[in-house]
C-alpha cells in the first residue's frame, strides 16, 4: 500500500539511474540510518551494541569485500581471513611507531597493505579460475596465518604473540583500549563502514562495477568488448582486499582490544564467505543480511532460550544452535539460492505489485 | 511466494524480539552474588574444558546446597558457553557485564588478553589461574588481575630445574639438548624467552617444535624432527587435542617417556592415548588427585547424588576436575574474605579484588573447608598477584598419577627480572596505563 512508486516520475537521467529510484526507498534508508545513528547509541544496551552491533558492522564490512570479489567479479577466494589480518598487523604497526596520527588514518591507510598483498596473491587469477583459484588463495591464507605466528616484528616482539591495542584518542576521547565507551566505538566504526559502503555502492554500480561483473558473466565476451581482463580483476583483489583489511583493523582496534594470530585462520575466511553466500552473491545489502544471520542468529537463538525460561545447560544451547543454523542455511539455500537480498527483493517487488498477484 | 514473505516476516519478528529480550537481561534476585562461570563444553579443546567447567561448577553448586552460598549468600551461578574462542568469550563477558559479576575466569590466554585492560574499567576482576599473562603477577601494575599459584614462566623452571635434579645438578644440563613442543599460541610461546634465556645460562641447547592450533591432531612432522633431533629431554606445553596426540606421537617414535615432562594441562585421558607405552610420561601439578576428601564427598552427597548437575560421575577426582574445584575453592575463600572485609553479604567487584588481593589459605584452612592436604597454601599480596608457588611432578603409571617428587620451585631471580621487564613493556605499549590507585589492606 505505502510501497508504492506511481505518481512518481523522473524527468531526467540522472533520476531514472539513481540507486535508489523509489522515493520509499530512500526514507527507508534515511529512516535506518537515523535509528543507526541516533536511536542506537541512545536506546541500545552495552550488550547490544558492543556485542551485536560492532560485530556485525566489521563482519558486514568484511563481506562487503569478499562480496566485491566473488559475488561481482565471480572470483573465489578463502583468503579472506588472512587479508583481514593484514590490516590488523598494519594498523598496529603504523600505530605504534606514529603514535600520534589519529587512529581513524590508520585504519583507513592500513586497508592500502592489505590491499597491496590481495594483489600480489590476485595475479594467479589472471591464469586460472574457479575452484583453482580459490586453491591459490587458499595458500595465501595459509602463507598469512604463517606469518602472523612467525614474525615477531609484526607485534613487536610481545611475548604473547598477541596484538595489545594502546589506548587512542578522538577529539579528546578514548576510541580504542579499555576506556573507550561502547557508544563511541560503535559510531566510529558505524561511520567507516557507512563511508564505505557508500564507495562501494557507488563502485559497483558505476563503470567498474559494470566491467566486474561483466567478467563474473563471462570473462571471454568481457574480453572481446573491450574490458582489459587483467586491470579488472587485480582491481577487484585491490578493492575487496581493501575493504578486508579495514574490517580487520576495526575488528581489532574497535572490538577485540587485542587479538591473537589464530583469530585470522581459515575458519573466519569461511565464516565470511558463508555470509556472503546465505546473504546473497553481488549484492550490498545481502552483505549485512548474510552477517546478521551467520552472526546474529546463534545470539538470537541464545536469547530465545533465556527468554522462554527453559532450563537448559549452555552446552547444550551452543549444540542446539550449531544445528539450528545449520538447518537455517540449508532451509534458506533451497527456498532461494540466491541469498537473503533475493528475498528481499522478490518481497519488495510483491509490495510494489500488491494486491494483485504480478 | 506469499509463505516466503511470512517466513521473513516472522524471522524478523523473532530478531526483534529477541534483541530486546538480550538488551533488557533479567535482574539477579537480590542478596545474591552473582558468579559467572566461562566454560567450554563444545569444541576442539572441550576434552580438557569438560573437567574443569564441571569441577568449577559442582564445588560451588555444593556450598550452595550444604551451606546456602557463602556467608548466608545465595551464589547466583551461570555458565557461559565460550568454545575456547575468543569471539564468543568476549561476547559472554558482554553478556554478564552488566549484572555486576564478582569475578570472570576466561579459561582461555586468547579470552584473557583482552579483558586484561578492561578489568580495572569495568572493577571486574579476572582470575585466570595458573594461565594467561604471565607478567599479570605484579599487582602494582595490574591490581584487577589475579593468576595464582604459578605462571608459565614459573613452570618453565621447575620444569627444568627437576631435569636438573634428575640429572645431578644444574651444571650437569650443560651440552643436553631439550626439545620444546607447543601450542603455536600466546600460551605456547610465552616461556620461549625465558627458556632461551635459560639455555644461555645453562648452556644448554634449545629446540622448539611449534604446532599450530589447526594442526594440533596432525604432529607428525614435529616428531619426525624429535626423532632426528634426538632430545634428551622435551618439554611439553599444551592444551586441548595437542596433548594426546603429542603423548600418542612420541610412544609412537620410541621416545623415552620418563623424559617427557608437560606442563600442568594433561588430564588422565590425555596420558592415556598413548596406551601403555605412556607409562612414565610426567607433568606438573599444584593440587591432589583422587576423591578422598570430606568436601569432594559433600560434592557428592549434595550435588552429583541429587542430579543436580551433568557432572560424569566418573570424572570426580580426575586432575582437571580436580583443578576446577581448585578454581572454585579460590572464589569461594575469596568471597569469605571480601566480605569479612568489607562488612557486606553481598559484595562487588571492588570488594572481591580485596579479597583476592589478601587471600590466605593455609593448612588449617584446608582442613576446615575439608580439602586437608589438597594443595599447598596460598597467600597473595598487594604486590605479587601470583605467589610462585611451588608444584610437583606426578607421573602416569598406566592408570593414574602419582607424586613423583617433592616440591619444585621456580628460580625466582631467573624468572624476575623478566617479568618485570614484561610488564613494564605491557604499560608503554598501552600507552596510557593508569597508575595503581587502589588502596592496599592488610591481611585479614
Amino acid at each position: 500500500m505505502l510501497y508504492r512508486e506511481a505518481g512518481q516520475f523522473k524527468t531526467n537521467y540522472v533520476d531514472d539511474q539513481a540507486v535508489f529510484p523509489i522515493r520509499q526507498d530512500r526514507i527507508g534508508i534515511a529512516v535506518i540510518l537515523v535509528i543507526a545513528f541516533v536511536g542506537i547509541p541512545l536506546f541500545g544496551s552495552d550488550f547490544f551494541i558492543s556485542a551485536v552491533m560492532v560485530p556485525l558492522l566489521v563482519f558486514s564490512l568484511a563481506a562487503i569485500g569478499l562480496n566485491i570479489l566473488t559475488g561481482y567479479t565471480g572470483l573465489l577466494s578463502l583468503g579472506t581471513g588472512g587479508f583481514m589480518g593484514v590490516g590488523a598487523f598494519a594498523c598496529y604497526k603504523l600505530t605504534t611507531i606514529f603514535p600520534d596520527v589519529n587512529i581513524i588514518v590508520w585504519i583507513l591507510v592500513s586497508g592500502f597493505f592489505s590491499c597491496g598483498i590481495g594483489i600480489l596473491f590476485g595475479l594467479p587469477s589472471l591464469r586460472i579460475k574457479g575452484f583453482y583459484l580459490a586453491v591459490a588463495t587458499l595458500s595465501a591464507q595459509f602463507f598469512l596465518d604463517w606469518a602472523f605466528v612467525r614474525i615477531p616484528w609484526l607485534v613487536n616482539n610481545n611475548t604473547s604473540g598477541a596484538i595489545e591495542v594502546p589506548s587512542r584518542y578522538l577529539f579528546g576521547m578514548p576510541i580504542t583500549g579499555p576506556m573507550a565507551q561502547p557508544e563511541v566505538r560503535y559510531l566510529v566504526v558505524l561511520s567507516i563502514v557507512t563511508l564505505l559502503t557508500l564507495i562501494a555502492s557507488n563502485l559497483v554500480h558505476g563503470r567498474i562495477g559494470r566491467s566486474w561483473m561483466a567478467v563474473r558473466d563471462m570473462d571471454l565476451a568481457a574480453e572481446l568488448i573491450g574490458i582489459r581482463l587483467y586491470r579488472t580483476k587485480l582491481l577487484a583483489f585491490a578493492v575487496s582486499s581493501y575493504y578486508c583489511g579495514v574490517a580487520g583493523a576495526l575488528m581489532v582496534f574497535l572490538w577485540y582490544g587485542s587479538a591473537e594470530p589464530a583469530v585470522f585462520g581459515i575458519d573466519q575466511s569461511f565464516f565470511i564467505l558463508f555470509m556472503v553466500i546465505i546473504g546473497g552473491l553481488g549484492s550490498l545489502v545481502g552483505s549485512f543480511f548474510g552477517a546478521a544471520l551467520i552472526y546474529g542468529m546463534p545470539i538470537v537463538l541464545k536469547g530465545v532460550v533465556g527468554l522462554v525460561g527453559l532450563q537448559i545447560s549452555p552446552s547444550t544451547v551452543e549444540h542446539l544452535t550449531f544445528m539450528a543454523v545449520g538447518g537455517l542455511i540449508i532451509l534458506f539455500l533451497i527456498i532461494e539460492p540466491a541469498g537473503l537480498a533475493r528475498l528481499w527483493q522478490i518481497g519488495k517487488q510483491k509490495l510494489r505489485v500488491w494486491p494483485f498477484p504480478y | 511466494m506469499l509463505g516466503l514473505k511470512n517466513v521473513k516476516t516472522t524471522m524478523i519478528a523473532a530478531t526483534l524480539v529477541a534483541a530486546t529480550a538480550a538488551t533488557s537481561l533479567p535482574a539477579t534476585a537480590q542478596e545474591s552474588i552473582y558468579v559467572p562461570l566461562f566454560t567450554y563444553r563444545t569444541g576442539p579443546f572441550s576434552g580438557s574444558g569438560i573437567y574443569i567447567a564441571e569441577g568449577m561448577r559442582d564445588y560451588l553448586e555444593m556450598l550452595n546446597q550444604r551451606d546456602g552460598g557463602i556467608g548466608g549468600v545465595k551464589l547466583a551461578l551461570e555458565e557461559c558457553e565460550t568454545g575456547y574462542d575468543t569471539k564468543k568469550g568476549l561476547e559472554c563477558y558482554e553478556a554478564v557485564k552488566d549484572k555486576k559479576p564478582i569475578v570472570v575466569n576466561p579459561w582461555s590466554t586468547g579470552i584473557t588478553l583482552p579483558l586484561i585492560p578492561r578489568a580495572a574499567v569495568d572493577k571486574v576482576p579476572v582470575l585466570s589461574m595458573a594461565y594467561g599473562l604471565s607478567a599479570a603477577a605484579i599487582g602494582e601494575t595490574f591490581p584487577w588481575i589475579f593468576n595464582p599459584p604459578a605462571t608459565y614462566w614459573d613452570g618453565a623452571s621447575m620444569i627444568l630445574n627437576y631435569i636438573g635434579g634428575k640429572e645431578g645438578g644444574m651444571d650437569k644440563l650443560k651440552g643436553k639438548t631439550i626439545g620444546y613442543i607447543y601450542l603455536d599460541a600466546g600460551f605456547g610461546k610465552e616461556p620461549i624467552p625465558l627458556l632461551e634465556q635459560l639455555s644461555k645460562d645453562y648452556g644448554f641447547n634449545l629446540k622448539l617444535y611449534p604446532v599450530a592450533a589447526t594442526e594440533m591432531q596432525n604432529q607428525s612432522s614435529q616428531w619426525l624432527n624429535v626423532r632426528r633431533d634426538r632430545p634428551d629431554y622435551m618439554i611439553m606445553y599444551g592444551w586441548g587435542a595437542l596433548q594426546p596426540t603429542a603423548v600418542k606421537e612420541a610412544v609412537k617414535i620410541n621416545y623415552p617417556m620418563d623424559k617427557f615432562i608437560s606442563i600442568w594441562w594433561p588430564s588422565e585421558d590425555d596420558a592415556a592415548a598413548g596406551g601403555p607405552g605412556s607409562k612414565g610420561f610426567k607433568a606438573l601439578n599444584w593440587h591432589a588427585v583422587g576423591d578422598n576428601f570430606p568436601a569432594i564427598a559433600d560434592i557428592k552427597k549434595y550435588v552429583t547424588d541429587k542430579n543436580l548437575t551433568q557432572t560424569d560421575k566418573s570424572h570426580i577426582g580426575k586432575v582437571l576436575y580436580n583443578r576446577g574445584i581448585y578454581n572454585s575453592m579460590l572464589i569461594a575463600e575469596s568471597i569469605r574474605n571480601a566480605q569479612k572485609l568489607s562488612g557486606k553479604k553481598a559484595i562487588t567487584g571492588e570488594d572481591m579484588r580485596r579479597g583476592l588481593e589478601t587471600l590466605n589459605i593455609d593448612a588449617a584452612r584446608y582442613k576446615e573447608i575439608g580439602l586437608e592436604g589438597f594443595a599447598g597454601p596460598v597467600k597473595l599480596t598487594c604486590a605479587d598477584h601470583n605467589g610462585h608457588f611451588a608444584t610437583y611432578m606426578q607421573e602416569w603409571d598406566g592408570s593414574k598419577y602419582v607424586k613423583v617428587s617433592g616440591d619444585l620451585k621456580a628460580s625466582m631471580d631467573k624468572v624476575s627480572p623478566l617479568m618485570n621487564a614484561a610488564a613494564k613493556e605491557y604499560t608503554e605499549k598501552a600507552g596510557s596505563w593508569p597508575k595503581r590507585t587502589e588502596a592496599c589492606d592488610k591481611a585479614s
